[in-house]
């Protein structure tokens, strides 16, 4: 059988699929960086807190890590519904998105923080820094760095990821092309058009990811060596 | 309206096996196109390097769902009416392959160039040094990352509920539309994911732990 490939929907309606790509853009930068944040915290707390804060922070990561995003989303999505918040979707997406990205962030980091040898925060301690300085110039920093292209990658996957939000409504990219496809009947074409989007997308971030490497590594920038 | 009880944990219970069923699949394929990729990626041949990792970076740069969308849409111009398996199927074993092809890629390069060399001197025609020298080697580093990818692979059928497969997470929403109780359907189905994931997350650190034992 013939199919005859037809684009021209786009003529009219490619402002919504840039519209969808900057939501995509937005939901996943505040996922990251909160993350990113709640990440560090974690293995902060699993490497160096009590038992009962390590045996928390691990359960939260192998919870996360081995149960499906899609479930988490609908936990957090009708479970708060159900439990009486009136939460929108984009800020439950956030919120499950941020919960999940945090425990993989957790996981890498904490594989940076017991890269960083004994030694180092011992000579941090004798040049007089205090603990949250060594913390932050002789552990974390330099661990963040180490595992700077696994952190990068996990993030690029998280913003691919952000699509299944689509499933409870928050306006994203495939929110915008589910909509698209309903109104255009060229579900194959909407799809290919997204699929580029989404290509983009990744590109972008992780061109944005390596820029702000070379801006906080200050390091690598000025020698040009890793660690 | 009826309320939660073991009656929906069988039905559940039921859907898993899909669950697991459609993860073997994904696996299976993505295991056979993941070979391929790899050995495409370290061939001699710049043509099937390039080709193969193009493939890699377009899979890898758009989401599953996506892929999902368009395997069912795109079969279905073909004319044929896709059974949602066979569309879930084939878009996780696009996926699982560009991940595992890249995952054995790295196991194929952590090989030793001595052994490549060594097998070279012994006379031994490429199919050898392959699979008499290199693979045997590589599948020993390869079996901790694989295993842990196929938690990726578990959670990531989940997604073929979107277009109408009635696997676990399908099963939750039914379940939970006709009993109203979000937060123990979901719970519930969480925790069979992860009596899913977990064993193999545990053998997964399992080998590694074991590898590294043999390398000290």
């Amino acid at each position: 059988m013939q199919y005859q490939f037809d684009f021209s929907f786009l003529a009219t309606t490619w402002p919504r699929f840039l519209h969808g790509a900057w939501l995509t853009i937005q939901l996943a930068t505040i996922a990251i960086v909160l993350g990113f944040v709640l990440g560090a915290v974690c293995a902060l707390a699993r490497t160096n807190g009590t038992p009962a804060m390590r045996r928390l922070v691990g359960g939260y990561v192998e919870a996360i890590r081995n149960t499906p995003l899609l479930v988490q989303i609908f936990l957090v999505y009708f479970g708060l519904s159900s439990l009486g918040f009136q939460i929108s979707a984009e800020l439950c997406a956030a919120l499950a998105l941020t919960i999940n990205i945090g425990a993989y962030s957790t996981e890498i980091l904490r594989a940076g923080i017991e890269s960083v040898a004994r030694s180092q925060v011992e000579a941090g301690e004798c040049l007089g820094l205090s603990r949250l300085q060594v913390y932050w110039h002789v552990v974390l920093l330099p661990a963040v760095e180490r595992v700077y292209p696994a952190l990068s990658s996990q993030f690029v996957l998280l913003m691919l990821a952000s699509s299944v939000t689509s499933q409870i409504s928050a306006e994203e990219l495939t929110a915008a092309a589910n909509l698209l496809q309903s109104e255009t009947f060229r579900s194959f074409e909407v799809y290919i058009v997204v699929a580029l989007v989404y290509l983009a997308l990744s590109f972008l971030f992780r061109g944005a990811f390596w820029a702000v490497g070379r801006i906080v590594f200050v390091r690598r920038r000025r020698l040009g060596t890793s660690l | 309206m009826n309320s939660f009880s073991l009656t929906h944990v069988g039905y559940l219970a039921v859907a898993a096996q899909w669950t697991v069923l459609l993860s073997l699949l994904a696996f299976l394929g993505g295991a056979t196109l993941g070979l391929a990729l790899a050995l495409a990626r370290v061939s001699k041949i710049s043509f099937l390097r390039k080709a193969a990792s193009a493939y890699i970076q377009v899979v890898q740069g758009t989401p599953l769902l996506v892929l999902l969308f368009l395997s069912y849409f795109g079969i279905s111009i073909a004319g044929i009416n896709v059974p949602p398996l066979l569309a879930a199927a084939l878009s996780l074993t696009l996926y699982t392959g560009a991940f595992l092809g890249e995952i054995w890629r790295g196991c194929i390069q952590a090989v030793a160039r001595t052994q490549w060399e060594a097998a070279e001197c012994l006379g031994l025609n490429r199919f050898s040094q392959y699979f008499h020298v290199v693979l045997p080697q590589a599948g020993r580093i390869a079996v901790a990352p694989t295993v842990g990818f196929m938690v990726q692979v578990v959670k990531n059928t989940s997604l073929a509920s979107v277009i109408g497969f009635l696997e676990l997470s399908r099963a939750g929403q039914v379940v939970n539309n006709s009993t109203f109780q979000p937060f123990t359907v979901f719970c519930v189905i969480a925790l069979m994911y992860f009596a899913l994931c977990y064993p193999l997350s545990l053998a997964s650190r399992h080998f590694e732990r074991k590898l590294n034992v043999g390398r000290q």
